[in-house]
């Protein structure tokens, strides 16, 4: 039996083993933000330590930076402290800081990988539960709370047990309308929030070789909402071209030597899995959220479930939808375009596409956030921000926004969203009886056009 | 401040429900900070109270569970961010421990590293324990790590608990930074084989 990647990048950083059992981890890229590190630092201070290898660390700021402009101090004091933390903190310790000076910044993992930073058979870890964005290049990325932080900081390593790996096939072609974001909704919606507990999910399959480095890095994002820590997939040809002329990644005089490495990590034909769940991908719809868990998804045609468990009934309670009703035509107040799950370039052209023409429904909130100064830069070349405004989006500096809403960007009261993004947690958009519906950006750009839920294929018939 | 948990001896809050999420344990808002000083009372704050401050009908606001130390809970507990800021939150809030059917891993790492025990039990177990604390809160449950068991109303019951972490609770090690540190040479070492420093095979 061969091995998979998570086993041979998890044996290549093994330092050591634990007394406790856990291997002590190296970590080869640590990338950091405003809201889980300062406590971090904190720590250091007090215990009189230093950043072991500044080199491997890296920082931007996301979270609560706004994103209708960036005037300083911020006008909110407490995301001004935050900020100057984070400068401080990368200034004392020698970490280079995205920031706003040299515009470079943006949601940490989307400026990893457009850095050229993230690279196949790398252990990444952020405090960030979406760190597993970084495993669409065959990285072993994970998020780790502060005093994982902190130890990773004063030492490059933490302590972690290995984790079982599930091979998720994603099998066929897509039909119209149906985008990377529904087919890890799909699996979710099938094993569950808590199904990959213990596992990292290794994403193959033809529907996998086919995608983009963004459409792969949608799913690997949202691995962590069907409980696997980890979720990653195998470098190739799309993974190299992707990476070559990127700022941080090898040289010229250094790629050969790179790309033997890379191919190198990628699971052997033979390689064992602990489980193996299949998906015929070229059966899918655009799916949406009706819940407060990411598996409370339904494909776009079908219908909200009968209140037959606690979990649905209190769902629909807090909703305040009905039982059995069509998801398709629930009225949406917001929509939001943006975050490490749909912000990054392809997922503007995607919406731009269907907005083309278009306007956004009357009384309709419709906010495009892009991920990334970068991608904010690459949209307006392509004149994606004018297809937006005259649709009627606000177009807005880059961040996290109202993915989690630490910002001033918020749901206000019992709003329903049409969002691209990942969690619709209970108050997970700012208002704590906001209600956020998950979809994929051209679903979004359909719900803010028909002020509701719309089937997208309908908008795409025409074209 | 670390020392070795072997033993919780507190009543206990009942919070049945499956996928109690980070953002309820702790709403976003709450994490524009640069301490975890005052965490405790932000947590759980949208579940305990509306938005004009008055109470919620939740059981952190009953007076009749004042004091527990322990939480008993559903599927997938801790779910969703990695906010340690959660832990940290429900730690200064006073609990101890927290028994579920299961947890979200993050969240399980990051409280089994400030000695906020993580244990799990099946389903039939908890309801049991959730029903005596509800129509006894003066109960007395006894968490024994060492022995994977919790009493309470002179019943024992088994409880998991992953080896790594009952170790490093009873010997006191579940920080690991200082064993972390001891290992700087193989860490150096190991540095200069990795990407991007170098691609040897």
């Amino acid at each position: 039996m061969g091995k998979n990647l998570f086993q041979k990048v998890w044996e290549r950083h093994e330092v050591a083993r634990l007394s406790n059992g856990q291997s002590q981890l190296f970590i080869g890229l640590h990338l950091l933000h405003e809201v889980t590190s300062p406590q971090a630092f904190a720590m250091l201070r007090e215990l009189g330590l230093k950043v072991a290898y500044p080199e491997r660390t890296f920082a931007t700021h996301d979270h609560i930076i706004p994103t209708d402009g960036l005037a300083r101090p911020f006008k909110d004091a407490l995301a001004e402290e935050m900020m100057a933390a984070i400068e401080k903190n990368t200034s004392d310790f020698g970490i280079r800081l995205f920031g706003i000076k040299d515009n470079r910044y943006g949601v940490i993992h989307i400026v990893g990988p457009e850095e050229g930073l993230t690279q196949p058979g790398m252990t990444i870890a952020c405090g960030d539960s979406h760190t597993a964005t970084h495993g669409a290049f065959g990285s072993i990325a994970f998020g780790v709370g502060t005093s994982q932080v902190r130890d990773i900081l004063a030492t490059q390593t933490m302590g972690i047990a290995p984790f079982k790996v599930r091979n998720i096939v994603l099998d066929g072609k897509p039909g119209r309308g149906v985008y990377s974001k529904d087919m890890v909704l799909a699996v979710i919606a099938r094993l569950g929030v808590n199904g990959g507990l213990g596992y990292a999910y290794e994403f193959t399959g033809s529907a996998v070789d086919s995608m983009s480095m963004e459409a792969r890095m949608t799913v690997c994002n949202m691995a962590i909402e069907g409980g696997a820590r980890v979720g990653y997939m195998n470098p190739d040809e799309t993974t190299f071209e992707y990476l070559k002329g990127r700022p941080y990644a090898p040289s010229a005089d250094r790629w050969e030597e790179a790309l033997a490495y890379w191919k190198s990590v990628a699971s052997d034909k033979d390689a064992a899995f602990d489980d193996t769940v299949k998906f015929d991908v070229s059966a899918m719809k655009p799916m949406v959220t009706w819940g407060i868990t990411p598996e409370m998804a339904v494909p776009v045609d079908g219908n909200i479930p009968a209140a037959s468990t606690p979990a649905v009934k209190e769902a629909l309670e807090y909703m305040k939808f009905k039982e059995g009703a069509p998801v398709k035509g629930t009225k949406v107040d917001v929509v939001f375009i943006g975050s490490c799950t749909n912000g990054r370039i392809e997922d503007f052209r995607i919406a731009a596409e269907i907005l083309k023409g278009n306007k956004v429904a009357r009384g309709v909130r419709a906010l495009a956030v892009p991920g990334s100064v970068i991608v904010k830069e690459q949209a307006e070349k392509e004149g994606l921000d004018e297809i937006f405004k005259d649709a009627g989006f606000e177009w807005r500096e880059p961040g996290c926004s109202m993915c989690l809403a630490m910002n001033p960007d918020k749901l206000v009261g019992d709003q329903v969203s049409a969002s691209t993004s990942n969690r619709n947690f209970k108050g997970r958009q700012g208002s704590a009886s906001g209600r956020t519906m998950l979809v994929n950006p051209a679903m979004a750009a359909a719900a803010a056009i028909e002020g509701a839920i719309a089937d997208v294929r309908d908008f795409m018939e025409d074209k | 401040m670390l020392g070795p948990v072997k033993n919780i001896k507190a009543r206990a809050l009942p919070l049945p429900g499956d996928d109690i999420d980070t953002d309820r344990i702790i709403p976003a808002r709450f994490l524009r900070c640069v301490t975890f000083d005052g965490l405790g009372e932000s947590a759980f704050y949208d579940e305990r109270f509306f938005p004009d401050g008055s109470e919620k009908n939740h059981p952190m606001n009953e007076k009749k569970y004042s004091g527990a130390e322990i939480i008993l809970s559903g599927n997938n507990f801790g779910c969703g961010s990695s906010r340690e800021h959660a832990p940290q939150a429900i730690k200064r809030a006073g609990y101890k421990a927290v028994i579920a059917e299961s947890f979200a891993e993050i969240f399980y790492g990051n409280s089994s590293v400030l000695g906020l025990v993580c244990v799990t039990m099946p389903k039939e177990d908890i309801a049991e324990l959730i029903k005596t604390a509800q129509a006894a809160p003066e109960t007395e449950f006894e968490l024994d790590i060492e022995n994977r068991s919790v009493k309470a109303a002179g019943k024992t019951y088994g409880i998991n608990i992953k080896d790594t972490l009952r170790t490093a609770l009873i010997n006191g090690t579940y920080d690991p930074l200082a064993e972390l540190m001891k290992n700087k040479d193989k860490t150096a070492a190991l540095n200069s084989k990795l990407p991007p420093v170098s691609y040897s095979l």
